[in-house]
């Protein structure tokens, strides 16, 4: 087939997605060949076709108008009382300010861990755990290749009391990341692992297991990566699975 | 179509979320409904969406994009949603891919009936795909994404961007042949007919 090479990159080409130099070796080919231009047009018939049938659904006046509600700036109070309200705040503030201040860190701090707690249990409670079923490490990694941005390595397991079930994808905030599920006798322990640019949240570099809504977590930085092992296994299986792949990525 | 939407530092001052915002309403909550299949859902994920991204607009990255960033959010909230998980764990794991696939097409004069093709007829079909073709289709086709918004949307890598889509394309020019046929007999039946008559 004279034209096959042509034709693999049709689709890119009708997309505007070749470089200008081959667009430009394109349309030329393109003019002077009736199997590739009958192609084209027929891709391009196909594109305008999805196009039109794509724009299917349109929402209400009243939900948009919900919506517009929901984010619209909050009217701002006039000086006046704005003033007379901070310098009646001020005092208030300033008396509370550092039982507030501790008050604030801990509340951030435990909906923070909470968020990774509530990706451990939905992860336990669906109907299917893992998307990527093996407790080889060299099939599980390999599954996430394309899937987020960033590499990682697992731990090897051998003569550890650890086995390894499976993975999966995740998002803590908008962030993706990888989501592995490991067993030790009979708890379930999950390894979450996200880029800590990507992360909103600003963790403590601390590896430790601690105690939060009644699961061990432990979390540490490697790499440029955020790593949290959480389980209501011991303290001293998290810390141990934790080191296990720290040591593995250092 | 052409969406201004890399946001510089003085348009995030001057901007408030709202006039960013609101002008992807209708597109988002488009794509909101292809994907969950149900209005109710839809509203739910562009409400949830709007309120995530509203929360975490102080996050957003000066010179990033916008589209790109609210597609994200909407499509994140999805995937995590009970529907979302219902359609990704039905994706079987062998649809993976390692780089572009981009088989040739000798199938031109069937896709040349696609004009002529019906509009239910074509969003039925694009209704059966599966949730990662049909999303990326009517990333590409319909918000006229380039590859690399794309890219930052599903955060996946060009090259996959592209193996997908070929893959999304040619699933549905299988599905569509079946009911391109039918549709071809048909026309050429009643031609007979009322050559008869």
């Amino acid at each position: 087939m004279v034209c096959e090479s042509w034709k693999t990159k049709l689709d890119i080409y009708l997309d505007g997605e070749v470089a200008e130099k081959e667009m430009r070796n394109f349309d030329a080919h393109v003019r002077n060949c009736p199997s590739c231009a009958a192609d084209a047009l027929a891709r391009v018939q196909m594109k305008r076709s999805i196009q039109a049938a794509g724009k299917r659904f349109a929402p209400t006046s009243d939900f948009r108008r919900r919506v517009r509600m929901s984010i619209a700036p909050k009217p701002r109070s006039s000086f006046g009382l704005t003033w007379t309200l901070a310098a009646a705040l001020s005092l208030v503030l300033a008396a509370s300010s550092l039982s507030a201040y501790f008050g604030i860190e801990r509340s951030h701090g435990a909906q923070a861990y909470s968020e990774i707690a509530d990706l451990h249990v939905a992860a336990l409670a669906s109907s299917s755990q893992v998307d990527v079923v093996s407790t080889d490490r060299h099939t599980v990694k390999p599954w996430f290749q394309g899937k987020i941005p960033f590499a990682f390595d697992l731990p090897e397991l051998q003569n550890s009391e650890f086995s390894l079930l499976g993975g999966r994808m995740t998002y803590l905030g908008q962030a993706p990341g990888a989501h592995l599920i490991y067993a030790v006798r009979k708890h379930e322990i999950s390894v979450l692992i996200f880029q800590e640019s990507a992360l909103v949240e600003r963790w403590g570099n601390n590896s430790a297991a601690r105690k939060e809504l009644s699961f061990n977590v432990a979390t540490w930085r490697q790499g440029g990566l955020r790593y949290f092992v959480i389980g209501d296994a011991s303290a001293t299986d998290i810390n141990n699975l934790a080191k296990l792949f720290e040591t593995t990525s250092s | 179509m052409f969406y201004p939407m890399d946001v510089s530092g003085a348009d995030l001052q001057s901007d408030s979320f709202e006039e960013l915002a609101m002008p992807l309403f209708d597109q988002l909550y488009n794509f909101a409904h292809w994907l969950t299949r149900n209005r109710e859902e839809a509203e739910d994920l562009v409400q949830e969406t709007y309120a995530k991204a509203l929360k975490g607009f102080a996050s957003f990255r000066l010179g990033s994009n916008f589209r790109a960033w609210m597609y994200r959010i909407l499509r994140n909230a999805f995937l995590t949603s009970r529907t979302g998980l219902k359609v990704t764990m039905t994706v079987p794991l062998d649809t993976e891919e390692d780089g572009p696939e981009l088989a040739v097409e000798r199938d031109t004069p069937e896709t040349l009936l696609f004009e002529r093709m019906n509009q239910e007829v074509l969003q039925s079909a694009i209704d059966d795909l599966p949730v990662y073709s049909r999303e990326i289709l009517l990333l590409c086709e319909v918000e006229e994404m380039s590859y690399q918004e794309i890219s930052e949307t599903l955060s996946v890598p060009i090259g996959t961007v592209m193996s997908r889509l070929s893959r999304a394309r040619r699933t549905l020019r299988d599905r569509l042949r079946p009911r391109l046929q039918e549709e071809t007999t048909t026309v050429a039946m009643a031609r007979e007919r009322n050559h008869g008559l």
